[in-house]
């Protein structure tokens, strides 16, 4: 489905990505992990063509994005559906405007249609009674899920999920993962989730990929990495304080600092 | 050495700034077409931005015209020309003051919430949204925010100096007891439509162009944080009076620079 080959990205001096390949299956839920700064939002934008690569190149369903004129990107994205970290739910539209709008920007819909295709989306998240409440009114949870409804809205073939569980309590979380879960299983949808929550991620994931310092560290099915032999994975994998990723940020030695202080005076 | 790559940096990053500005004022005009298909975004902005505006418009105008008629009728009457208030005050708001004024204004009201308004789309990841919903934000959001701030400025400009003009009757005549007579017709005999009023449209087209443009962009090219937005709207009311003032120069001194 996605092919990303050779991928190099850098934002000023830091290189974000450093020549990496790596593999979306159809229908499977692909996770990308990585501690936070490593650049999983800006891949999601790399995919999507918002954002254009140093060098490689990505494929999505045999075309290659950062070849594509502007009105072919455009069709190529309403087969993408996105879900930003902050939903990115338009302010001054309901919930029942904000699923509309993909379908009205892009489709000769009758409104009467329309209403049962937002209809559909809203309770396939659970939020059907909530469609005349305004994005402001929502808690995190459901403005994801709004956001989910909303890139359903145009029957995408893949979608996106950027950082779906960060911020959320127990029981948005335990909605969320089961939406991602099911919405794949039944739509037959391509999936990829970026994130850092490990325990919630592997639980769904089909595949995944660890990305740190541009690099990826490890993949394999959720079993193959737990029982990697690295020092990182593991580290991560379990949330260790300390290990290949130091506690501390890189210092002068401690002691010879805290004397240098005494001199000075 | 200091001193000249300092110069260097800082013409490079307004050259590059200036250079962003020109590429986005493009792509605004042609998004053009998209909108005459969908002229309800264009309505609503006028709404947001012009109807809005036409309070704050319409009394700072009244107000100004009154100081005019005080003002004038206190240094006429020195030269026993009380008669004259009309021309003095009709020609300083028409040529002047109605144009400059009300884009002043326009740029604190409108241009600064056009900014806020932008950047804390871009902000909230709205204009990333819509692109990645294979919706142009360039079309859809910015291009009639532009048109709706480039129309209604004009009129707000037109509005200015007619309710400045009532102001000026209301305190020359109506209180110092100027003759309503002479206000009108001395105002009507003396100001040309050509020279003074079509001269002081085409300012406010030209100040409702660099406003607009310069909020729009401002709020487009906001890092996207709280204080990027703060400072970003800072820019356009600080630029804005600035580019206003100084165009008003270039403007009056062709066209009444010339004897």
């Amino acid at each position: 489905m996605i092919s990303i080959r050779n991928l190099t990205f850098s934002r000023g001096d830091r290189k974000i990505f450093d020549n990496i390949s790596l593999d979306i299956m159809p229908h499977k839920i692909t996770a990308i992990m990585g501690p936070s700064g490593t650049g999983k939002t800006t891949l999601l934008k790399l995919i999507g063509g918002q954002l254009t690569p140093d060098s490689g190149s990505i494929v999505v369903n045999q075309q290659n994005v950062h070849q594509l004129s502007r009105s072919e990107l455009y069709k190529l994205r309403k087969k993408m559906g996105m879900l930003f970290q902050s939903g990115a739910l338009l302010t001054d539209m309901s919930v029942y405007d904000n699923i509309a709008f993909p379908i009205r920007e892009h489709t000769q819909l009758t409104e009467a249609m329309i209403r049962t295709v937002v209809l559909m989306k809203l309770n396939a998240v659970g939020l059907r009674g909530a469609r005349d409440l305004m994005p402001s009114e929502l808690s995190g949870g459901m403005a994801r899920r709004v956001a989910m409804a909303r890139a359903l809205a145009l029957d995408p073939e893949m979608i996106m999920y950027d950082e779906p569980f960060t911020g959320q309590d127990p029981i948005s979380l335990g909605v969320l993962v089961q939406l991602i879960k099911t919405l794949n299983h039944t739509l037959h949808l391509t999936s990829i989730v970026v994130s850092h929550d490990v325990q919630e991620t592997a639980s769904i994931a089909d595949y995944i990929y660890l990305i740190s310092a541009g690099k990826v560290i490890g993949h394999g099915t959720p079993d193959e990495i737990r029982n990697t032999e690295s020092d990182w994975v593991q580290q991560f994998m379990q949330g260790k304080a300390d290990g290949p990723v130091p506690f501390h940020y890189p210092a002068n030695d401690f002691g010879h600092e805290l004397f240098a202080n005494d001199t000075q005076q | 050495m200091k001193f000249f790559q300092l110069i260097g940096q800082i013409s490079i990053k307004a050259l590059a700034k200036l250079g962003r500005a020109g590429l986005f004022f493009m792509s605004i005009l042609s998004s053009t077409g998209y909108l005459l298909f969908r002229p309800g975004l264009l309505i609503r902005q006028i709404y947001s931005i012009g109807v809005l505006t036409f309070w704050l418009i319409a009394i700072s105008g009244l107000f100004v015209g009154m100081v005019l008629g005080l003002q004038g009728v206190y240094t006429l009457s020195t030269f026993g020309a009380e008669s004259s208030l009309g021309i003095m005050v009709a020609a300083s708001l028409v040529r002047e003051l109605g144009p400059v004024v009300s884009a002043l204004l326009f740029a604190g009201r409108a241009g600064s919430a056009l900014t806020a308004e932008i950047g804390l789309m871009k902000a909230t990841e709205q204009l990333s949204g819509m692109e990645m919903m294979a919706i142009d934000p360039l079309k859809y959001i910015i291009a009639p925010r532009f048109f709706a701030g480039f129309i209604s400025l004009p009129l707000l400009a037109a509005l200015f100096s007619a309710s400045g003009i009532l102001g000026g009757h209301l305190a020359g005549v109506d209180l110092l007891h100027v003759d309503s007579g002479a206000y009108w017709s001395q105002m009507q005999t003396a100001i040309d439509f050509n020279d003074d009023i079509i001269n002081g449209v085409i300012k406010s087209i030209i100040f409702a162009w660099l406003v607009t443009w310069i909020a729009l962009f401002e709020g487009y090219d906001a890092i996207p944080t709280s204080a990027g937005i703060s400072r970003a709207t800072t820019r356009t009311v600080v630029n804005s009076s600035f580019a206003i003032l100084l165009f008003d120069f270039l403007l009056t001194a062709l066209m009444f620079g010339a004897p």
